[in-house]
């Protein structure tokens, strides 16, 4: 068990590309630290650096307080899962776990006992004398992790572990990554596409962008407050809504209507000195319907009326789609988002406005709805360079950095 | 629907058939000739009238089959397994690694596959005189790798690609130098990739007539398909037919074993589980 630390990591190419900029980060010992991001954006390539199966151009990675840039995989003591699995066909079960454990030429009776001991912990007792072919997918899966963790390394990476499993087994797998992951108490960096996963697993989750970091820290508080307008598109599902705005006279005029700027926000976009064209960022479950609102929560946000477009009643809540007059909000980042969503081509006139409504809500599609959203929880962002002008003081500082 | 897979079968089957017969028939032509007696050696018939293995004492009788026997067996394996190794070797870094002048190589090695080698034969006696290889086991191995190794790249790298690079990578991780990685997880892996590639190295070296006749003079080095060439009858107006079949009934025994010795350990589907998907 140790620490990583990545000191102005960067990993350029042999044509020129840089993968990884200048990646900062401290891993604490026993931490479980999550890479997220669109395809692209590097984390894969950091992982590997860690692991020592890809070069680090310039900048220094600790293990344990010892420097490694140099060393071979297999004298940093760490443990890999592949997002292939890549079990070794050839062997069963019980070779494959036991091969890390024969390199390092222990003797069979440990080998033997330290197998058992992991087989148990992920109830592969039974299968031990299969041979991979013969697993199924989630059983696949498991035996990657035996390999793991059979020989007590002194860190864990995950490359997209579970991105090959079917959904049920995904969260059914999750749980079993993050009890497995507090029972051994090893420092872990798993990296996947997905922000659910992100959200769930992790002690600290650090979102990478293009090869940078754009933010690190614990899950809520990257859902909370958002560095930039990648991060709040990013992480979420559904995704925050994003709306133009432009500050006049004291208001901010959407499409929404004429959003009043409070003390706070106002303070901030001054401190900011903030550009008058901006970007209103909204969670789609800081909207409801006007209808379910008291008087007093009423007095903190602000109502508008708009045609409902679409319903989806997940039980516990409603998904309601409306429609919205007005520009969309375009920048860099929402454009890379959309094009990691697939959604790239997808845009018409005026925007789609995602919310979440409770399920006593009685709206119907095609009728005209009033519906209300919190004043207190909504961002702003610099549409140039999509800075959050909202954070709140001091948040700034806080990353990226030593652990919660 | 059972009535057109029958029928299909029937089709399948009948087309079999006639691709064995073909296949077969001078295999079996040479086989009835080895057992025909001098007298009825030009009869005709498919059948021998009058068995003999007369032909085939003839062979063992003399010590110059038996020798060239024992020279073919020794030089084909020892290129084979040369040519393979190495051939490993160098279809891994082709499969593997990106290095400069890597196109460069595999064009050359294309180019000496394609080279005729009549055209080599005689630099090649030349060259060897001089070394003082010619008419020995080392004059013979070196031209046959030469010759066997592009063909042994080819098939090989073919099979080295279709293994999933992660499990390289997961040795690596799981504290395997690259040579144990290759070892003990990528050459098991590629096992059935060398087995066809040795078949094929073997049988060149086995068949090959071109470069044994010329570069070898003696019994010290000569090979069967040279040996056979040099049989002669029992007096000198007589033809050795009958034991020239009866030869090349024997040398095709090797290389039957070979094949089935080494077919048992081509499976397919040796890299199914490794990875998904």
């Amino acid at each position: 068990m140790a620490d990583i630390v990545l000191d102005k990591v960067s990993k350029e190419f042999p044509d020129g590309t840089t993968a990884v900029r200048d990646v900062d980060l401290e891993i604490a010992d026993g931490e479980f630290v999550i890479l997220v991001g669109p395809s692209g954006c590097g984390k894969s390539t950091t992982l590997n650096m860690i692991a020592g199966l890809e070069d680090i151009s310039s900048g220094e990675l600790r293990i344990a307080g010892q420097r490694v840039n140099d060393k071979a995989p297999r004298d940093r003591d760490i443990a890999m899962v592949f997002q292939s699995y890549a079990l070794y066909p050839n062997m069963t079960v019980r070779e494959n776990m036991a091969f890390p454990l024969r390199l390092a030429k222990l003797d069979k009776e440990t080998i033997d006992r330290k197998v058992e001991e992991a087989a148990k912990v992920l109830e592969l007792t039974p299968l031990l004398d299969r041979k991979p072919a013969n697993l199924s997918g989630g059983q696949r899966q498991r035996v990657a992790m035996g390999r793991a963790i059979v020989r007590q390394p002194k860190a864990f990476l995950m490359d997209e572990p579970l991105s090959n499993l079917d959904a049920k087994l995904r969260v059914q797998m999750r749980t079993v990554v993050s009890r497995l992951q507090k029972q051994l108490g090893t420092t872990t960096v798993y990296v996947t596409h997905d922000q659910t996963e992100a959200m769930t697993l992790g002690d600290r989750v650090v979102i990478m962008r293009g090869g940078a970091v754009q933010q690190v820290g614990p899950p809520q508080e990257l859902y909370d407050h958002p560095n930039n307008l990648f991060v709040a598109g990013f992480i979420g599902s559904p995704s925050m809504n994003f709306l133009t705005a432009t500050v006049e006279e004291g208001t901010l005029r959407t499409a929404l209507g004429d959003v009043p700027i409070g003390d706070r926000i106002r303070r901030e976009l001054e401190r900011a000195d903030a550009p008058r064209e901006l970007i209103l960022g909204i969670r789609p479950e800081h909207f409801e319907d006007a209808e379910l609102i008291d008087e007093e929560t009423r007095r903190r946000g602000m109502e508008f009326t708009a045609p409902v477009d679409i319903v989806e009643s997940m039980g516990s809540d409603k998904y309601v789609y409306l429609s919205v007059e007005g520009e969309r909000a375009t920048s860099a980042e929402l454009e890379e988002l959309a094009a990691d969503a697939g959604a790239a081509d997808f845009s018409g006139a005026g925007s789609n406005l995602v919310t979440r409504l409770s399920a006593e809500s009685s709206v119907t599609e095609g009728e005209d709805r009033r519906v209300w959203f919190n004043l207190e929880k909504i961002h702003l962002f610099d549409p140039s360079d999509g800075r959050n002008l909202t954070l709140h003081e001091g948040r700034l500082t806080e990353f990226p950095g030593s652990p919660a | 629907m059972a009535d057109t897979t029958t029928k299909a079968k029937v089709r399948w089957g009948l087309l079999d058939v006639a691709v064995v017969v073909f296949a077969l028939t001078p295999v079996l032509w040479i086989m009835s000739l080895s057992f025909k007696t001098p007298a009825t050696l030009t009869d005709g018939k498919f059948i021998p009238r009058e068995w003999t293995l007369e032909n085939y004492r003839t062979i063992f009788v003399t010590d110059q089959f038996v020798r060239a026997l024992v020279n073919s067996i020794g030089i084909a394996l020892i290129a084979t397994t040369i040519a393979v190794v190495l051939g490993a070797m160098a279809a891994y870094a082709i499969s593997r690694l990106d290095f400069p002048g890597k196109r460069a190589l595999v064009g050359v090695s294309l180019l000496i596959a394609m080279f005729p080698q009549v055209s080599l034969v005689s630099p090649l006696f030349e060259i060897e005189r001089q070394l003082g290889l010619f008419d020995t086991w080392p004059g013979l191995i070196l031209p046959y790798i030469t010759f066997a190794l592009p063909l042994a790249i080819y098939t090989l790298s073919a099979f080295f690609k279709q293994i999933p690079w992660d499990l390289e990578k997961a040795a690596k991780m799981d504290g395997a130098t690259q040579g144990q990685a290759f070892r003990r997880v990528i050459a098991p892996l590629a096992a059935p990739g060398l087995f066809t590639t040795a078949i094929l190295v073997f049988i060149f070296c086995w068949n090959d007539f071109l470069f044994a006749i010329s570069l070898t003079s003696t019994e010290r080095s000569r090979t069967v398909p040279v040996a056979l060439s040099f049989f002669t009858g029992a007096s000198q107006f007589e033809d050795p037919t009958g034991a020239i079949c009866a030869a090349a009934v024997v040398i095709t025994i090797p290389i039957i074993l070979f094949v089935l010795f080494f077919q048992r350990r081509i499976v397919s589907g040796l890299t199914s589980g490794a990875v998904k998907g």
